[in-house]
């Protein structure tokens, strides 16, 4: 006979299935599903209801339908966008080759297409920038969290610094970092966009901080017996760092790390609408200035996907910090 | 013969607020190959401060500790500790954390297989075998200071210091690693200096009882030495005339001579407090 072993959340619906239900399964099966349905449910209605009575210049806000129907039209928008795509390489592909026939000393050269982009490839530009922006800040704050965290005088140095410019906004960053970056970084082929340059650097700046305070204070707040037990064992600077101080601040630094990614996706969307660089913001920005029926909608679609990513990302953080840190009890949902 | 340990006027100042405190004064022990030693005291007369001197964690402000003709001015693995709260690197399992100690000591003399080898001798010396790819968070609180003394010993001290390794115990666990701790002591010959609250065991244990003064300024009172055969058996020295004279010397030492006048937390009587909630 064979036993089949079902995953604890899925414990009520079999429950349900054989109709043998306990009070708690009951309990179980409203937290997981049915609240958060009812939820999901009355938020949809409210909606439906308050989007009847406002009224735009570009005509009725959007209700949960509109926004349904203006997703499925983006969905088609870059289908359409990826055939005409392939039909453009396929055409350049034929050229090539009857032309090479002919002429088999010719030099072929090949032309990227350059259709507008969707809002996928916003998306994907997005998330890009998002992580590039991301890994630069962590690549700075982690090792000069570690050592402020280590050096009283670094601490001391350094901390007027940060408390000065933790709170400034990224819209302020925004102008400077632009002209930095276009005076700075002047190449006849760049290898990267001067908009993707500003954007990243600024979504770096606005979200090094988190990160910085708190692998700082993780590596400060070392336990002194840990430390007792390296000098014992007259453990190098370098292994002290590597064996005691790192894994001892890991779960404060995973803390700053979630903190700072949701941060620089906030931001992000705020630099490229700022300035108008590719990715959502750019999309929000430019549906804006449309000024369609239609827009609306789409902006909705960009709301409700832009905090989907956001929420993704920030899963995407937990599990990490689930399979690296020791400190499971560090760990907050 | 000379002593392998000898702590001589050995004494320690605090810089605090509220000005210098005087923890030590002329404090002078020697201590013999393979001695045991357990160090007595009420609690806050400097106990730990005498260790960790030895262990170099502290700098004495006057006099000095000189190990096997080295003075000593630094911590090192010639002067294990285990500490009170066993001090394991949470994130390591056992053999982990003995393995940290023996790579740092032996890299340059044993193989990756003696090292192996080494860290599961020492385990298994303290009967932790059978956990040794457990974390600390895994492991119950006796388990895990088994670990921190096999830690210790895997260094291969010259000196081993214990800040009261089974203070956090209970009655039974501690019992166990008494035990435990009497067998390495007689197959090893290490020499160690236990700092205990435990009448019974500093008697059980010891070669010799080390009876501190109360601080400020605290210092050794008296050495009471214990000239009991070894093997030990807790059950057979119950009665002991020797066992029980030595313990009734530390406790005459501890709440006669050195009676601690505490001022204890005014406590209601629950006759008091009844009357006192009825009215
Ligand atoms: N870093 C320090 N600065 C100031 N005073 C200290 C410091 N360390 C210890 N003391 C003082 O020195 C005295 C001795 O402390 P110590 O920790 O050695 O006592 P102990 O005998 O180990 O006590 P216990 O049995 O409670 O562990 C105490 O009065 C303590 O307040
Ligand atoms: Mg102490």
């Amino acid at each position: 006979m064979v036993t089949l072993t079902f995953p604890t959340w899925m414990e009520p619906y079999r429950a349900l299935a054989t109709g043998k239900m306990s009070g708690e399964q009951w309990q179980a099966l409203l937290r997981q599903l049915i609240w958060p349905v009812m939820g999901m449910a009355i938020f949809l209605l409210l909606w439906q209801l308050a989007a009847q009575r406002i009224d735009t210049s570009l005509g009725q806000f959007p209700g949960p339908v509109d926004v349904w129907e203006q997703a499925g039209s983006l969905i088609d928008e870059h289908q359409a966008s990826r055939a005409k795509e392939a039909a453009f390489h396929e055409r350049q592909e034929k050229y090539i080759a009857s032309r090479l026939q002919q002429q088999p000393e010719w030099e072929p050269v090949y032309r990227e297409y350059t259709g507008a982009p969707t809002f996928f490839d916003q998306i994907g530009t997005s998330l890009i920038t998002v992580m590039s922006g991301f890994l630069l800040a962590s690549m700075i704050a982690i090792p000069l969290g570690i050592v402020i965290g280590l050096s009283s005088t670094a601490h001391a140095a350094m901390n007027p610094l940060i408390q000065l410019f933790k709170p400034v906004s990224p819209l302020a960053w925004l102008p400077l970092v632009t002209m930095v970056v276009s005076a700075v970084y002047v190449t006849d082929d760049p290898l990267v966009a001067k908009s993707f340059l500003t954007s990243m650097f600024t979504v770096s700046l606005c979200c090094l901080w988190p990160t910085l305070m708190n692998t700082s204070v993780g590596v400060t707040s070392v336990s002194q017996d840990l430390t007792n037990v390296s000098r014992v064992l007259r453990l190098n600077a370098l292994s002290h760092v590597r064996k005691i101080v790192l894994p001892s601040a890991l779960p404060m630094m995973f803390t700053g790390l979630r903190l700072s990614l949701g941060i620089a996706w906030m931001v992000l969307i705020a630099a490229e609408m700022l300035a108008q660089n590719p990715g959502l913001g750019k999309f929000v920005w430019d549906e804006f200035q449309n000024g369609s029926s239609q827009s609306l909608g789409r902006i909705m679609v960009a709301v409700i996907v832009i905090g989907l990513i956001g929420f993704l990302l920030d899963r995407l953080m937990l599990m990490l910090q689930r399979a690296l840190v020791w400190d499971k009890s560090s760990v907050q949902r | 013969m000379k002593a392998l340990l000898e702590l001589s006027n050995v004494g320690m100042k605090f810089d605090t607020p509220k000005g210098t405190f005087e923890a030590l004064k002329d404090v002078n022990l020697k201590i013999d190959s393979g001695e045991f030693v357990s160090l007595i005291g009420h609690s806050g007369c400097g106990k730990s401060t005498v260790l960790n001197i030895v262990a170099g964690l502290l700098q004495a402000t006057d006099g000095g500790v000189i190990l096997d003709k080295h003075e000593v001015t630094e911590p090192g693995p010639e002067r294990a500790v285990v500490f009170q709260n066993h001090s394991l690197l949470p994130w390591l399992t056992s053999f982990e954390n003995v393995e940290l100690a023996v790579k740092q000591v032996f890299k340059k003399t044993k193989s990756k297989a003696e090292i192996r080898d080494w860290v599961e001798h020492n385990l298994e010396l303290v009967h932790m075998a059978h956990a040794m790819h457990k974390k600390p968070d895994e492991i119950s609180g006796g388990m895990k200071q088994r670990v921190g003394i096999a830690r210790a010993l895997a260094m291969q001290p010259q000196v081993l210091l214990m800040d009261e390794p089974f203070g956090a115990l209970d009655a039974l666990t501690r019992a166990h690693l008494q035990d435990s701790l009497m067998e390495i002591h007689a197959q090893l010959g290490t020499t160690v200096i236990m700092i205990t609250h435990d009448v019974d065991e500093a008697v059980l244990l010891s070669d010799r009882i080390v009876m501190m003064t109360n601080g400020p300024s605290a210092t050794i009172g008296e050495i009471l030495e214990v000239k009991l055969p070894r093997p030990r058996d807790r059950l057979a020295l119950a009665d002991d005339p020797t066992f029980v004279r030595c313990r009734q010397q530390v406790l005459q030492f501890l709440y006669e001579k050195q009676r601690k006048v505490e001022p204890l937390p005014k406590r209601e009587s629950p006759k008091a407090e009844a009357d006192r909630k009825r009215a």
